[in-house]
């Protein structure tokens, strides 16, 4: 059966042009004027671009169901507008064997909202100790390799790791995070975090480790991508290395665009995310990374969380908030980005990190059908929003969010339609 | 119905407020019966979830004598003290129908938390490093009290000590400075708060550099795991730098007061003993925090809407 999608807008290879869109299966079969299709669905008013790629999702799956599912975190994800997304390892038991690595393709595969690509932990257990079997989960296909929420701490095991990467071709993604620095922080260390009596996660936490893994990555010639940066420095000292030639790339997450730090003054744990938000200094520093190709990717660092679980005191409350369904919607508040930088940055880049074949590609014929259709324009908020999340764990109440997803397409199949997941 | 939480919550008047109506609460200390039926009929609840002796007893003190009810929240065995079930405990209590809520907490933040939960007020009785603001109440009263003035113009208070840490050091930093006193912290840089900039205060390394300036000398609880956390090598070489010996007592300008929110550690910060040395303002820091504790149950349950008339009554 043939869709055609008519009168949008159409990011391709070479920009954004007038045209409609004709699926045939898990195909595009033609962008330009619309041949005979069986259903034809008008998009006017709306771009028809690649559908995002996630590079940070906490699907929660093995181990903590009750904050989030594969199925639940999938069908979040497709209101978002995603049609792939990098599952992260910390989970119990973690990502580090092909078990559960196949586990959550099994338990995506049965969902069938979009493509989850499981990235495999750096090091057994993300203990910090021994390095995970790569290459065994390479075979099943594994591409990019995090201990995500901790970063590895041992230089001369990270130089290993980086090492041992570059035979296999594969990525290794660090959370810049020297724990040493931040025992029992809370927050962005900062004038906030002294008025509070809170103890503070300085930036430099972040900026000591980016720069160590910079030097790395040097000195091996491995890849390297840099998860949810939060300082101005680090995106700072990723420019250089960039300017250097060095093989590396970075993410930001709306959150880090758009809160900062005095937030916390509220005591809400919803704010409460690692690493911290920080100053507007840092936000500005941010957005202009995204804007000059610092910043690759913008990743949601979707995680969910009980309610229960958030209403413990801020020190002991898990750090994390959701992001998927607001994550367009804040970036677009924030940063009000053309659709092909959107596309860019949401999409083809960080399908070209994660390595995701399918996903990430400008509309063509012959391209995988793997789309969404945004209003650009339209404006919003979660008030009154029920989230496919299992989890409410939103920072963004009150806030006039713009651009929204009306439908989303993984493999040809309308998995959103109108804004409401099918199925 | 009003929160007590924070002094810079409260704001300059409600605590000028606040520390005139002590000084009626002290008089009704001070009679052979001290105790009036002004809260007749309203239930405190004591929320101690973090250890305490003086704060927790002169809460209990000051409500009783003020007739209110009061309850004691038991947390020996309770995973509350993890905070698993903070807010079904509050909803539980609050729907047996109680007032406020005078709440100790390790967790800074908490006061705010539990207010989203309940219509009772809450009463901050120390969360975490954050406010400690009925301690602040009762030093402000206290230094009122020594040096007859009723604003801390004109006076210089050196808070001495481990102020990254201390709820008292901050909620103290806002009252002192809010009635107008000169303030100076003393302690090494890694007892300082990371960034207290905007703080309006001046800051000193040197102890025996201010003992002859200050009108007040604010000891604060040195705790032994500041070593073990690597901001102190050893607490020989603090109680060196920063310990209130004889000596140092005796370097004190004349008129100058001590002054300590207790439990105090000897042979670390304090070398001296209060009981001894007639500078000392500690004992009336422990009396005046009954007035103090009377004053703020009294305001946050009526929100100012009986008159102080009310106090004129002698329980029955």
């Amino acid at each position: 059966m043939t869709v055609a999608y008519v009168n949008g807008m159409v990011v391709t290879a070479t920009g954004l042009e007038r045209a409609d869109v004709v699926i045939d299966g898990g195909q595009v079969v033609s962008v330009g004027t619309s041949a005979t299709a069986d259903d034809v669905v008008d998009v006017s008013g709306c771009v028809i671009m690649p559908g995002f790629v996630d590079l940070h999702t906490h699907l929660r799956e093995p181990g903590k169901e009750e904050a989030e599912t594969i199925a639940s975190g999938s069908r979040a994800g497709v209101r978002g507008g995603y049609t792939g997304l990098v599952a992260m390892p910390n989970t119990t038991p973690a990502a580090d064997s092909t078990m559960v690595v196949q586990f959550v393709r099994m338990q995506a595969r049965e969902a069938g909202y979009l493509e989850v690509a499981p990235s495999g932990c750096i090091t057994v257990g993300r203990l910090g100790e021994a390095l995970a079997p790569f290459a065994d989960l390479a075979r099943v296909g594994v591409t990019m390799f995090t201990d995500d929420g901790n970063g590895v701490q041992d230089p001369q095991l990270m130089r290993r790791a980086l090492d041992y990467a570059k035979d296999l071709d594969i990525t290794l993604a660090q959370h810049c995070e020297v724990s040493a620095m931040t025992k029992g922080a809370v927050m962005h260390e900062c004038s906030c975090s002294s008025d509070l009596g809170l103890p503070g996660w300085p930036a430099l936490a972040e900026e000591l480790m980016v720069h160590r893994d910079i030097e790395l990555v040097r000195l091996t010639g491995a890849k390297m991508h840099f998860l949810h940066l939060s300082t101005a420095r680090s995106v700072e000292l990723v420019r250089r290395a960039k300017h250097d030639g060095l093989p590396v790339t970075a993410e930001v997450t709306p959150h880090h665009l758009a809160l900062t730090s005095e937030l916390l003054r509220t005591f809400d744990a919803t704010y409460k995310v690692n690493p911290p938000l920080r100053t507007m200094d840092d936000i500005d520093a941010l957005k202009a990374g995204v804007l000059d190709g610092t910043i690759d990717a913008i990743a949601t660092d979707h995680a969910p969380h009980v309610r229960r679980e958030k209403e413990l005191p801020l020190d002991q409350a898990p750090p994390g908030m959701i992001g998927l369904e607001t994550a367009l919607g804040v970036v677009q508040a924030e940063l009000g980005l053309d659709a092909h930088t959107l596309a860019r940055v949401m999409s083809i880049n960080p399908a070209r990190i994660a390595r995701m074949e399918r996903q990430g590609r400008p509309l063509a014929a012959g391209s995988p059908a793997n789309v969404c259709i945004v209003d650009m324009d339209a404006t919003w908020s979660i008030d009154g929003y029920a989230f496919e999340s299992k989890s409410t764990n939103s920072p963004f109440a009150g806030k006039t969010l713009r651009g929204k997803v009306r439908h989303t397409i993984f493999e040809g199949k309308r998995v959103l339609d109108s804004g409401e997941v099918v199925g | 119905m009003s929160h007590v939480r924070s002094i810079d919550e409260l704001g300059v008047e409600r605590v000028r407020e606040l520390l005139d109506l002590a000084t009626h609460m002290a008089e009704i200390n001070s009679r052979p019966v001290p105790k009036v039926p002004a809260l007749r009929g309203r239930t405190v609840v004591s929320l101690f979830l973090e250890d305490s002796t003086r704060t927790r007893l002169s809460f209990e003190t000051a409500a009783k004598r003020l007739s209110a009810e009061t309850m004691n929240f038991s947390v020996s065995t309770s995973s509350v003290n993890k905070g698993e079930s903070l807010r079904d405990t509050i909803e539980t209590i609050t729907d047996m129908g109680v007032d406020a809520f005078v709440v100790r907490h390790k967790s800074a933040g908490i006061p705010w938390q539990i207010a989203q939960w309940t219509t009772a007020s809450i009463i901050n009785a120390g969360d975490g490093a954050h406010q400690h603001p009925t301690q602040a109440l009762l030093d402000c009263y206290t230094i009122r009290e020594a040096f007859g003035c009723t604003d801390l113009v004109g006076l210089t208070v050196a808070i001495v000590g481990d102020i990254r840490h201390s709820r008292v050091a901050r909620s103290n930093v806002q009252a002192f400075t809010m009635l107008g006193a000169r303030v100076l912290l003393v302690a090494p840089t890694t007892l300082l708060p990371d960034d207290h900039r905007h703080w309006p205060v001046e800051t000193s390394t040197s102890l025996d550099d201010v003992l002859d300036s200050v009108d007040v000398l604010y000891m604060l609880r040195l705790q032994s795991e500041r070593m073990s956390q690597g901001l102190i090598p050893h607490l020989a070489e603090y109680a060196t730098r920063f310990g209130l010996t004889h000596a140092r007592v005796g370097r004190l300008a004349s008129g100058a007061r001590i002054m300590h929110p207790g439990p105090m550690n000897r042979g670390v910060e304090m070398h001296v003993d209060p009981s001894e040395i007639a500078q000392s303002l500690i004992h009336r820091q422990v009396a005046n925090g009954v007035s103090v504790r009377m004053a703020v149950l009294y305001s946050a349950l009526t929100s100012g809407a009986q008159s102080t008339s009310i106090l004129e009554e002698v329980a029955s």
